[in-house]
């Protein structure tokens, strides 16, 4: 991830995302991220359990101490690892937590897009609504407005790069998060994705945090 | 003369990081990971030293390094973890020390894995006080505020089960507590006599002791209950025959130790507890405290967290020293959440008794992608006479610290 402030300077992040999707529309999905880069916070480690409109449940390791913390998921709308990222944009991706509103299709550079309204359902979201650009051929995402809680033009993400995995999955390899108020914005570029790997649901519990490395 | 030295490592230092640091580099799911970090501490001390033979200089140069060393096999289901530390003080010949945190070889096999070797292990919740911690030995002369702890060899078995998770420990091998030596700050009237220590169990260092510990989640609780039989990681002191030094014992002692948390919404609600048999009456410890963070204060993207904790200890005089007997501790933290990753922790800890306080300010930010630098200051006032922290009344210090990380 490559984090830039207003006046140009940047700074990176090397992360590791490791999930476990599940099929089951009511259950959220489990996720690590494992932080490499930069140095001094090697060896972090974020587990969450993600619900539908609960609090997500969430741990944070801290290597130094080999302390593993229960941590508040209150802080939804907060910045992630110092990006223009918030928790939420990478826990609120299940279908159920938010509520939809078809508005138009228009044209999104070659593709004809679905602009689609969603309302976060989840509390203390940081946003009043975003609005979706769905391609309608291939059902990839393209673009995400999001707008604060007094609902003002906050950010843009534009997603790209989508490749197609056991020629089923595409994801998108590279989203650019621009904050409109602040003129900061945060690239997270994805390297080779894996799936089908073998994790299990104990591949995702507190108890792992401490053996991860 | 003290300026030439520090320039002397100064130069040193800079080497390291130009022509020895840059030849590891990270990247992400190679078997064989290497890194580590090296840091400059400069720590200046606000009074003169109280006692006979500590040395009368302000400052203190000191340098460590970490090296950190870790394979996994390609199938996932083994590891081995190698981490040296080396530490290097001006002053005090006892904090000029070397120590192995790590050297494991773990594997894992379904629900079950085993652990062969020197590893560390951290039980608790409170922030101010980690009296439940008890597999390692706290390496004393890093920091007094005990977090640093000395590798302890184990054998130790995890059973990850839907109901929670079960660890198991033998410890074959005891780790003597590290403290500062006749030179060096923090410590008490008389030094220690490190060639002497008394153990009540015949086998001394080789005593087997064990523990077993359960810890799992239910919706916002975090749970975690254990059970210790062993050598107390706490050594009780007494002066020797020649009254002139210390002489630590290490009693055997069994001890259960739980700890609890409750997270909802911006709060932390923590309590941590243990009872020991040992040496004289049992003894009954306690940190029960809160949390509540305020999130993206004044619309931007830092933190304040502020924190309240009340340590209880009932042990008397005759058991090894405690100061978190009856105390309480306010805190804060700040934390910018930026591209920096700076933090501030500003807390008081006050004896409900003696009035004696307990001052710490700890900032920290990053410099580059491999540097940081971090601020410490500890400070105690009202220490009277006869007080377990009296003797260390004299040793407020400012603390700056430069770590680079490869």
């Amino acid at each position: 991830m490559i984090l830039r402030n207003s006046a140009g300077k940047q700074a990176s992040r090397t992360l590791r995302f490791i999930t476990l999707e599940i099929p089951d529309e009511s259950i959220g999905d489990k996720s690590l991220i494992l932080f490499r880069t930069p140095k001094d916070i090697e060896g972090t480690a974020l587990l969450s359990h993600a619900k539908m409109l609960d609090p997500d449940d969430q741990w944070l390791y801290l290597p130094a101490l080999k302390r593993i913390k229960r941590i508040s998921s209150r802080n939804k709308s907060g910045p992630f690892v110092g990006s223009e990222f918030a928790f939420e944009d990478f826990t609120a991706s299940e279908l159920n937590k938010f509520r939809y509103t078809y508005i138009r299709e228009e044209l999104c550079e070659k593709l004809v897009c679905d602009v689609i309204e969603r309302i976060p359902l989840y509390e203390n979201s940081g946003y009043q609504k975003q609005i979706a650009w769905v391609d309608n051929s291939t059902y990839q995402l393209r673009k995400i407005e999001f707008y604060d809680r007094k609902g003002s033009f906050l950010k843009q993400l534009i997603l790209e790069d989508y490749r197609l995995y056991n020629q089923k999955y595409w994801r998108p390899h590279r989203l650019k998060m621009k904050n409109i108020q602040t003129k900061k914005s945060s690239d997270l570029v994805y390297g080779q994705y894996k799936f089908k790997v073998g994790l299990i649901d104990s591949d995702f519990v507190k108890g792992r945090l401490s053996k991860l490395r | 003369m003290k300026l030439i030295l520090y320039t002397q490592i100064f130069r040193i230092f800079l080497v390291w990081m130009l022509f020895v640091a840059p030849l590891s580099s990270a990247a992400i799911d190679r078997p064989l990971d290497i890194s580590g970090n090296i840091s400059l501490q400069l720590r200046g001390f606000t009074q003169d030293a109280l006692w006979l033979h500590q040395n009368t200089s302000d400052a203190e140069l000191s340098v460590s390094s970490e090296l950190e060393i870790r394979w996994r096999s390609n199938d996932n289901n083994q590891r081995i973890s190698f981490i040296p530390f080396a530490r290097w003080d001006e002053n005090d010949k006892k904090r000029s020390h070397f120590d192995l945190r790590e050297a494991f070889w773990a594997y894992q096999s379904g629900d079950m894995e085993i652990l062969l070797g020197v590893n560390k292990v951290f039980w608790g919740v409170t922030e101010s006080a980690h009296i439940i911690d008890i597999i390692n030995q706290t390496d004393l002369v890093e920091s007094i505020d005990q977090e640093s702890k000395l590798g302890q060899p184990m054998v130790s078995l995890a059973f990850q089960k839907d109901w929670g998770l079960l660890d198991l420990y033998l410890l074959p091998y005891f780790r003597e507590r590290n403290f500062s030596g006749k030179s060096g700050r923090f410590r008490g009237q008389y030094a220690i006599n490190f060639d002497n220590s008394k153990y009540q169990s015949s086998r001394k260092r080789k005593n087997l002791d064990f523990a077993i510990r359960y810890s799992h989640f239910f919706g916002g609780v975090d749970l975690g209950i254990y059970y210790f039989d062993g050598t107390s990681r706490d050594p009780r002191g007494a002066t020797g025959a020649s009254n002139s030094d210390l002489v630590l014992h290490y009693d055997q002692i069994e001890q259960i130790g739980f700890d609890i948390q409750y997270t909802r919404s911006s709060w932390l609600w923590k309590l941590e507890s243990f009872y020991r048999d040992g040496y004289s009456d049992a003894i009954f410890g306690s940190v029960a405290g809160v949390e509540y963070t305020f999130y993206q204060i004044f619309n931007g993207t830092s933190d304040i967290g502020v924190l309240l904790e009340y340590q209880y200890d009932d042990r008397s005089s005759s058991e090894t020293a405690t100061t978190a007997d009856n105390d309480i501790f306010v805190g804060s933290r700040w934390t910018s959440n930026n591209m920096n990753d700076g933090s501030f922790l500003a807390g008081i800890i006050v004896d409900k008794k003696t009035s004696e306080s307990f001052y710490s300010v700890e900032a920290k930010t990053r410099l580059s992608e491999n540097f940081s630098l971090a601020l410490e200051v500890k400070i105690m006032t009202n220490s009277q006479i006869g007080e377990t922290s009296f003797t260390q009344s004299h040793d407020d210090y400012v603390e700056l610290q430069i770590n680079h990380f490869f």
